[in-house]
């Protein structure tokens, strides 16, 4: 009960505050001198300082700055890892990070993913934490909002190759939206018991006499842009489990609104931004069904508790403790697991290698389908636009009309498109998981034995595919699942990114048709009912053979 | 190549404003604002940092309550959490929960009179997810009481009196899961 009430809570605060935010975002990205004249003055100025063509640019053109603007960033991050034992900002003294790790690493924040094969307090220096991996947190988060933008303007402009420019795009996604938000949400979780200082680690003797070293640093700022951005890296190890990140119920709510904030207003956005807030409820009823799907099917299994709990004969009235926190319990280790699943949100306030085989799976598959639930900030609605194109194209089918979405002829060329957004991750996700366990090396990674190993390999790839960021933590780093892992880091960030803009370039030069009789209502909740059915049948029928050997049997068999 | 040299000051410039002006002026905020919590909400006792009312310190002591089992090396390092990752089937699991299981019943069970493994929670038996959880459930520290008082030759009435007061509730009531600050209520008891 407690579970359900805090859900609703949960639910009615995010609807709260995503539609206003969405409604302004549309104003930020659509009001060419929003801001007024004295911050439109510095918007000007910085564009200025870097330089940049300030002109209108097709989906090549921004595809392009897109991809330098995220390349010029890989090399220094990797540098900086690797030389941070001899920079300053470094109190506990850390030596360099790995070469492979440090490439996994720079690959994982350049994507907005967070994957963590690295060690958080342990392994990065204040300044890799704070310039390097901080930077990319802002920066990646960014990247994704404009490319949403733009896409958006895909769907909304008509007979033009423009979808607008990208410094302008990423400065007003970086000051207009991210930076208040994150000065507001540090500031509360300082308040909070979040850690924010340069002073390096603290000593104590303990009550027993013992010396305890307690690690610090730079936590809040950087926890509050990891939570709004999607990304979900820890400053810490355990990530958002350690107390120093997350210590009370109230700060694990204020993070979790953070999480799912602003891909939720960005469905509001994209309604506001088409003229038809509508289809941007039809969107967010979709994605809130799914979402609502989760948690019923994860919560009941973890209260339930695991095998190996149930034959301890402990009392299970709190349910499946194992690498969960007592201030959070199982409600709200599943009301984090589910949403950051579907959020792209790397961040887990639980250890998720020690959820029951179903409360695991639905991160899995949350992620597999290629977090369309609200998704991650920018990539999660043009992921979502993929399958909302397929669908358009399912029910035209059916009814034997050309497909039409707002208005736009949908046609081979898009649907081409969509098909590569769509289905293009997942089969990297399977194929990479294949060779992990076919090859000596790959299985060296596995930590758990029988067929949890399997999902744990499973997860991994599914997750950097997806630019997720969680883990099955028992998945070892290793020289071969760092490399492998970032090749899946990189094309899935880029290929499905790529495949939205020249979406939204085709759709940007089409006319607008207007409605007739014969139009498929996409504002409806038939159209809601279509898209999911859409989801589940394509990225989640593929799923579904590998999740009969991982979770299904491992749960089938005791 | 204009976007590379545009992207290249923009690194630059990007990394000085939020790599660097942001944290720093969020600290300086946070020294002045919060300056106990931004640095780790340490505890004090005549003077020695005595731990962190955040972290669990790693109790054994007959005279104290003790914490949940710590996945980290060595356990309850608060310079490196981690989880046990431990799967739901794994028989290593079993092992694990079968041997604090036992020690519990061996520990607590003098006191506890027809003491069972269904008497014991969860919590008490499984790791956390940092490995330096500072609760345990008002259960698991009720289980304890007994041991508490009889060492301590306190009234049970007295003990569980800390716990109320150790306890941190729901915030505003409603969210997360009420637990035993184990650091505050050893403070409470050695007072």
């Amino acid at each position: 009960m407690q579970g359900v009430a805090q859900i609703l809570v949960d639910a009615a605060v995010l609807i709260a505050l995503a539609y206003p935010l969405g409604l302004y975002m549309a104003r930020v990205y659509n009001d060419k001198r929003f801001g007024g004249r004295r911050l439109g003055a510095v918007e000007n100025g910085f564009l200025r300082l870097l330089r940049a063509d300030e002109r209108e640019q097709d989906w090549k053109g921004y595809a392009k700055t897109v991809l330098i603007f995220s390349a010029v960033f890989t090399v220094p991050l990797y540098a900086l890892l690797r030389l941070q034992g001899h920079l300053p900002l470094n109190p506990d003294h850390l030596p360099g990070v790995s070469g492979p790790i440090s490439l996994n690493t720079a690959a994982s924040f350049v994507t907005n993913t967070n994957w963590q094969y690295y060690g958080g307090e342990y392994t990065m220096s204040y300044l890799s934490q704070m310039a390097g991996l901080a930077v990319q947190n802002w920066v990646s988060a960014a990247v994704g909002m404009a490319v949403l933008a733009a896409v958006v303007r895909g769907f909304a402009r008509r007979s033009t190759s423009d979808l607008g420019n990208f410094w302008r795009d990423l400065y007003r996604s970086l000051v207009y939206v991210l930076l208040p938000l994150a000065t507001l949400l540090a500031v509360v979780l300082i308040s909070q018991g979040v850690v924010q200082t340069f002073a390096g680690h603290a000593t104590a003797t303990t009550l027993q006499g013992a010396h305890q070293t307690i690690a610090r640093g730079p936590a809040a700022s950087q926890v509050a842009i990891k939570q709004l951005g999607t990304n979900g890296g820890g400053f810490y190890n355990s990530n958002s489990a350690v107390p120093f990140e997350n210590p009370n119920g109230l700060t694990d709510f204020v993070e979790l609104l953070a999480i799912l904030l602003i891909p939720a207003a960005q469905v509001f956005m994209f309604g506001k931004m088409v003229g038809a807030l509508r289809q941007g409820w039809v969107l967010f009823a979709a994605m809130f069904a799914m979402f609502a799907v989760g948690i019923a099917i994860a919560l009941p299994a973890e209260q339930h508790g695991s095998a190996v709990l149930r034959a301890s004969g402990v009392s299970l009235a709190q349910g499946n403790m194992a690498d969960k926190e007592v201030r959070f319990g199982v409600p709200s280790s599943v009301l984090w697991t589910v949403p950051t699943s579907d959020a792209s949100n790397g961040s887990v306030n639980s250890g998720l290698d020690a959820y029951t085989p179903a409360g695991g799976a639905v991160p899995l598959v949350n992620i597999f389908v290629g977090e369309v639930i609200f998704g991650g900030v920018g990539s999660g609605l043009y992921g979502m636009f993929f399958y909302v194109i397929i669908a358009v194209f399912v029910a035209g089918l059916m009814i034997g009309r050309t497909p039409e979405y707002l208005g736009k002829k949908i046609e081979a060329r898009e649907i081409k498109y969509a098909a590569v957004g769509a289905l293009f991750v997942p089969t990297l996700a399977l194929i990479l998981t294949g060779i992990s366990v076919v090859t000596k090396r790959g299985l060296a990674s596995i930590f758990n034995p029988g067929a949890h190993g399997f999902t744990e390999a499973l997860y991994a790839y599914t997750s950097q595919g997806n630019n997720n960021g969680s883990a099955f933590a028992g998945y070892g780093a290793t020289t071969f699942s760092a490399e492998l892992g970032t090749v899946a880091l990189y094309m899935g960030r880029w290929v499905p990114l790529l495949a939205a803009l020249a979406l939204a370039g085709s759709l940007a030069g089409k006319k607008t048709a207007p409605v007739s009789a014969g139009t498929f209502r996409t504002d409806g909740p038939i159209f809601a009912v279509l898209l999911v059915g859409v989801i589940a049948l394509t990225a989640g029928l593929m799923i579904f053979p590998a999740l009969t050997l991982g979770p299904i049997v491992e749960g089938l068999s005791h | 190549m204009r976007a590379l040299v545009s992207s290249m000051i923009a690194a630059v410039v990007l990394t000085l404003v939020f790599g660097f002006v942001f944290p720093v002026v969020l600290t300086g905020f946070a020294a002045v604002a919060f300056p106990s919590k931004a640095a780790g909400s340490l505890i004090e006792r005549n003077g020695v940092t005595v731990g962190s009312s955040l972290a669990a310190q790693g109790f054994t002591g007959v005279q104290y309550f003790h914490e949940r089992p710590s996945a980290t090396s060595p356990a309850y390092n608060a310079g490196a959490t981690t989880f046990a990752n431990l799967g739901p089937t794994n028989p290593q699991l079993a092992k694990d929960v079968d041997k604090a299981i036992a020690a519990i019943l061996r520990l607590e069970g003098p006191y506890n009179p027809g003491l069972t493994a269904h008497g014991i929670p969860v919590d008490a038996v499984t790791t956390s997810g940092s490995g330096i959880d500072p609760d345990i459930s008002p259960a698991y520290a009720r289980l304890q009481a007994h041991r508490i008082a009889a060492v301590r030759h306190l009234s049970l009435a007295a003990v569980q009196q800390l716990i109320v007061q150790s306890t941190d509730g729901r915030s505003l009531d409603f969210l997360g899961e009420p637990g035993v600050n184990v650091l505050k209520l050893n403070l409470a008891l050695d007072r």
